[in-house]
């Protein structure tokens, strides 16, 4: 399903003009189906239809698979290339700015979808993806993807968790414990929709790197060099129109917390009348990894990001870490930070969090918890996580395309 | 503990540098003598700097600091017995932590995250092992370190 609310309540408006204009009653208004208005006689009835705006979906924190907290969903729709029949619906993928591509586990999916590698690969071609916590592996395939109305076009995704694949290389699991489960990896998949066009980009193109693309020769699986256009790819890039970026938008929420939230994603940044800028300020971030400085209490963490696949504020504190991994502060703290574009731009943010365990205990069927704060490692990295995303507008500008506030790779809010 | 800091600052520094072309990377918990092929495995560039934390009373350490080819520096630390008792590192992509962790991957893969971090954190600890990873796709940093290796006075959130 993409944005029911926004499509009804356009059409909603549309009936009411309608209906408005004219001595009759008109039918068809509310039941779905859109039946033109029948024009009284020698007054034509002339029925402006507002632009229907078709690049957002919807989005949900809520526990989804496997009881997470601060996790951001969306539902992905994908379908064998052309095909308007073979298609998949995935609920709780989810929502990330720290990575690239959309990956799905393979239970998810029907057996019959009939996936089958990009065309220009040649053979079949793998994917080790890591992330600070795990690995996940899985063969790269071609299909198109329903992002809000539109769709882009045969496109790499990643098949995760496929019990007809090779053997993980020992140079893919040796970054950590395996996420080859819906269970270990916390959702139904990942849409990554960071700052990067590619997930790997040229370091994957000149060199084979080990613990990224593999090509496979039975059960033997050796990294392998990918040209950038055949790696996994920004989804919203691949657009035809809205293909500079991504603009989460969620609602605040009390400091409490909620058993769940809904928002929205909106595809483009400056290209519609509801992904505009306004007042929000753009942070240029590293073309190379993304990161920028955030400095808190005068020291400046420059490998710094945002990140709503992150599920708590992480920095640098005194505060203690408790048995939950995250920080127990005794009574609810402030802090003050200063989000440092590399573009000069500056803006000093607020956030408070309190202890963890204490909000696990007393809202255990909470899955938003603004409140939630954990410590990175060491010194070099502030993570501002989802908690940072409620309540603000938060875009995310790919590399390279243009919007009216300039060239991403940027961060803007 | 230790009787002559400075002169085992010294000594140490010496006999690093000398050695400096052929260091390898040990994995945590193992002297660099025991395990001198791999640098090799990981086709790292490295080089060698002992450092003496605060003054010069407290506990000298060495840091090594390796560039593999995917970006990613690795420095490993040792004390003055050579033993590494912590790791860290930071690049594009995750190192191979098998490697890093030596006899401790086991350990890192088996123990539970405490909570639910999402897929930019893990931390898990025992009562010798801690090991914290963070990132994101093309910027990973972390640290492993032995709890009972680390030399009196290091705090490892002042390892540069």
């Amino acid at each position: 399903m993409t944005f029911p609310e926004m499509t009804m309540r356009w059409r909603g408006f549309a009936c009411l003009v309608a209906v408005a204009a004219s001595a009759m009653l008109i039918t068809g208004c509310g039941g779905g189906s859109a039946s033109a208005p029948a024009a009284s006689a020698g007054a034509p009835l002339v029925v402006t239809q507002p632009p229907t705006l078709t690049n957002s979906q919807a989005l949900v924190v809520e526990v989804g698979p496997a009881n997470g907290v601060n996790q951001l969903y969306t539902t992905v729709t994908i379908c064998a290339p052309g095909s308007s029949t073979a298609c998949a619906t995935v609920d709780h993928v989810l929502v990330d700015t720290g990575s690239t591509g959309l990956r799905l586990f393979a239970s998810t999916l029907p057996a019959n979808l009939g996936l089958a590698a990009p065309a220009g690969v040649g053979g079949a071609l793998h994917e080790c993806i890591q992330f600070a916590d795990g690995y996940s592996w899985g063969a790269i395939k071609s299909a198109d993807i329903r992002l809000g109305g539109d769709t882009v076009r045969a496109t790499p995704i990643h098949i995760l968790g496929d019990a007809s694949l090779p053997p993980v290389p020992a140079s893919c699991s040796s970054s950590g414990p395996a996420e080859n489960t819906v269970q270990a990896f916390g959702s139904n998949g990942v849409l990554g929709i960071s700052n990067f066009a590619q997930d790997c980009g040229s370091a994957c193109e000149q060199t084979a790197m080990t613990g990224s693309y593999y090509r496979c020769s039975g059960n033997v699986c050796t990294a392998t060099s990918v040209a950038t256009t055949l790696q996994m790819q920004h989804p919203v890039s691949l657009l035809a129109k809205d293909n500079n970026g991504v603009l989460l938008q969620l609602p605040a929420v009390g400091s409490e917390g909620a058993v769940s939230l809904a928002g929205s994603m909106i595809f483009g940044i400056g290209t519609q009348t509801n992904n505009g800028l306004g007042s929000a300020r753009t942070f240029t971030v590293s073309a190379t990894d993304g990161t920028l400085p955030i400095n808190i209490g005068g020291t400046s963490y420059g490998a710094s990001f945002l990140d709503s696949g992150s599920n708590a504020y992480f920095f640098p504190s005194s505060t203690t870490v408790c048995s939950s991994g995250f920080y127990c502060p005794p009574s609810t703290q402030s802090v003050s930070a200063v989000v440092q574009g590399r573009n000069g731009t500056s803006a000093a943010i607020g956030f408070n969090f309190a202890n963890a365990d204490n909000q696990f205990k007393t809202h255990p069927d909470f899955a938003v918890l603004p409140l939630l704060a954990g410590a990175p490692f060491g010194n070099a990295a502030v993570d501002l996580g989802l908690p940072f995303f409620y309540g603000r507008n938060v875009f995310t500008a790919i590399e390279g395309r243009t919007t009216p506030s300039g060239t991403g790779p940027f961060i803007a809010f | 503990m230790r009787m002559t800091p400075l002169l085992r600052l010294t000594l140490l520094a010496a006999t690093a540098l000398s050695a400096a072309p052929h260091t390898a990377i040990a994995a945590l918990g193992g002297t660099i003598e025991s395990i001198a092929g791999d640098r090799v495995q990981m086709k790292a560039s490295s080089r060698v700097m002992a450092v003496a934390p605060g003054s010069i009373t407290t506990t000298p350490y060495t840091k090594h600091e390796l560039l593999t080819p995917a970006g990613i520096t690795v420095r490993e630390y040792t004390r003055s017995d050579g033993r590494v008792f912590a790791v860290t590192w930071s690049g594009p992509v995750m190192p191979d932590l098998r490697q890093l962790l030596g006899p401790h991957f086991s350990t890192y893969l088996a123990t539970t995250d405490n909570e639910r971090h999402g897929h930019a954190h893990r931390s898990i600890r025992t009562d010798e092992l801690v090991v914290r990873s963070a990132g994101h796709m093309r910027a990973f940093s972390g640290v492993a370190y032995l709890r009972t290796l680390i030399p009196d006075g290091v705090s490892i959130d002042d390892l540069s």
